[in-house]
């Protein structure tokens, strides 16, 4: 049976891995190879790097470091952050990652996902979307730039639509941050990745929110999704990832076990 | 372990250095080449592979690598799109294939579920299979396709997603793996090694 995911994401700043609350304050958390092959051991399903600044910042990814990661761990790793052409996309694949992750790129120009798509195929091709609900309106919309609060904006995209347009487009897998519970520990915006597992026919990642082993027992279970992402709960030692997937084993659902 | 002459074919659309990095946490030093010579003198093939079956056959018809890899003797283990590149044909393109598995690539039947079958999925053997040698009976691999082989007699490990499906498939010294073992923690290793020590024996079943 395939198992749900428990993904690790690092939010990766000048080459240090970093933290912060509803995508504003970054602390520094450590050095990249350590945490990562820590969080393989662990029983990490799958890994995700995000370089936070380089979108925001107009330049790519310092790459150096998905070699030594590719290098050192067993399990899957995604990289993100400014991929914005299929020869970067091309160089960060072939130094071992297994999948790249496109957000403000691909809102900038859509036809970038079918291009990176047709080159390396479905499987490599994941993509970010960064969502907030507006309660005033009730309605959930996609920003971009959310690296670099100074940046950050809305577009003229709803979180549904966009799916719908990525999915259309040929896109591998969609990691779902809700940028409402960014941080904040929460939970996961189960309401919302209900609705957006009803459009989404590809693997869907939850990000955003997750502050107790409960937050995900109630993920897998009420919103279906493919894996949960975290960051906060993990680098702090709130949740150790063994004893997250006995509680879930022990919870009825389908978990790799440590 | 480290004499021997392994090679990785250097199919240019694949996730070659995953696959080398994996030999060398095991203390081999895999050559990655797409030399013909160089493939049919090796000890021991990769064949990896992602992207599309058709972009891929087109590939390796451009580096002439064909008949090569049809006429290999040694033990050949294809990864992912590399084992379905194996087979007599591929749905993903209806293009023809290198023919060397009696078996079909055709699209997975997954009913409701989410598509590519993405994540770690559970591996059981067919009959005898020395690939799935000294580890658990239900083993963890990490899997990320749209297109499987159906099963059949070629099959000596199962999966389950919205089907059955063939895991790992095998005639006489090629032999496929759906899966990523060099992405599959410490199972994946296991099998890896496993191949390493095929002997002439394992090949001629």
């Amino acid at each position: 049976m395939l198992a749900k995911r428990i993904i690790p994401c690092l939010d990766v700043r000048h080459g240090e891995v970093v933290k912060g609350v509803q995508f504003r304050n970054h602390e520094v958390i450590g050095a990249i190879e350590p945490l990562a092959e820590r969080y393989a051991q662990a029983g990490a399903d799958e890994l995700v790097f995000y370089d936070i600044t380089a979108s925001s910042d107009a330049r790519v990814v310092d790459k150096s470091w998905v070699e030594r990661i590719a290098r050192l761990i067993d399990i899957p790793f995604t990289v993100a952050g400014g991929i914005s052409s299929v020869a970067q996309a091309q160089e960060i694949l072939a130094m071992g990652a297994d999948k790249i992750s496109i957000n403000s790129p691909a809102l900038r120009d859509p036809n970038l996902i079918n291009t990176l798509v047709e080159e390396f195929g479905q499987q490599c091709i994941v993509i970010g979307i960064d969502s907030f609900y507006n309660a005033e309106t009730n309605t959930y919309e996609v920003y971009q730039f959310t690296g670099d609060e100074t940046r950050t904006q809305k577009t003229a995209w709803q979180t549904r639509d966009w799916l719908r347009e990525v999915v259309a487009r040929g896109a591998g897998e969609i990691v779902l941050n809700c940028m409402n519970q960014d941080g904040v520990r929460k939970g996961y915006d189960i309401e919302q990745l209900q609705l957006m597992r009803a459009d989404c026919p590809v693997p869907l990642i939850a990000s955003g929110g997750a502050g107790s082993i409960e937050h995900f027992e109630q993920v897998f279970a009420q919103a279906d999704v493919d894996g949960a992402l975290a960051a906060s709960v993990f680098h702090k030692g709130i949740i150790e990832i063994k004893a997250l997937k006995q509680s879930l084993q022990q919870a009825g659902i389908a978990i790799r076990p440590v | 372990m480290s004499a021997t002459n392994l090679v990785i074919v250097d199919t240019a659309c694949a996730n070659l250095s995953s696959v080398r990095f994996a030999f060398e946490r095991l203390g081999v030093k895999p050559e990655v080449t797409a030399d013909a010579a160089r493939i049919a003198a090796a000890d021991k093939v990769i064949l990896p592979g992602v992207g599309t079956a058709q972009a891929a056959m087109r590939n390796l018809q451009k580096l002439e690598l064909v008949e090569t890899l049809r006429d290999l003797q040694q033990p050949v283990l294809g990864i992912c799109l590399g084992m379905q590149l194996l087979t007599d044909w591929s749905a993903e393109g209806e293009v023809n294939c290198l023919g060397v598995i009696p078996a079909q690539t055709v699209r997975l039947q997954a009913g409701d579920l989410p598509l590519p079958h993405m994540g770690w999925n559970t591996v059981t053997a067919v009959d005898d299979n020395p690939l799935l040698k000294n580890m658990d009976a239900e083993a963890w691999f990490y899997f990320v396709h749209s297109f499987a082989v159906a099963k059949d007699q070629s099959t000596i490990a199962q999966c389950q997603y919205g089907q059955e499906f063939a895991a790992m498939i095998r005639h006489h010294n090629y032999f496929g793996a759906q899966f990523h073992p060099e992405r599959s923690g410490k199972a994946g290793a296991q099998l890896l090694k496993n191949f390493l020590e095929l002997t002439d024996a394992d090949t001629r079943a």
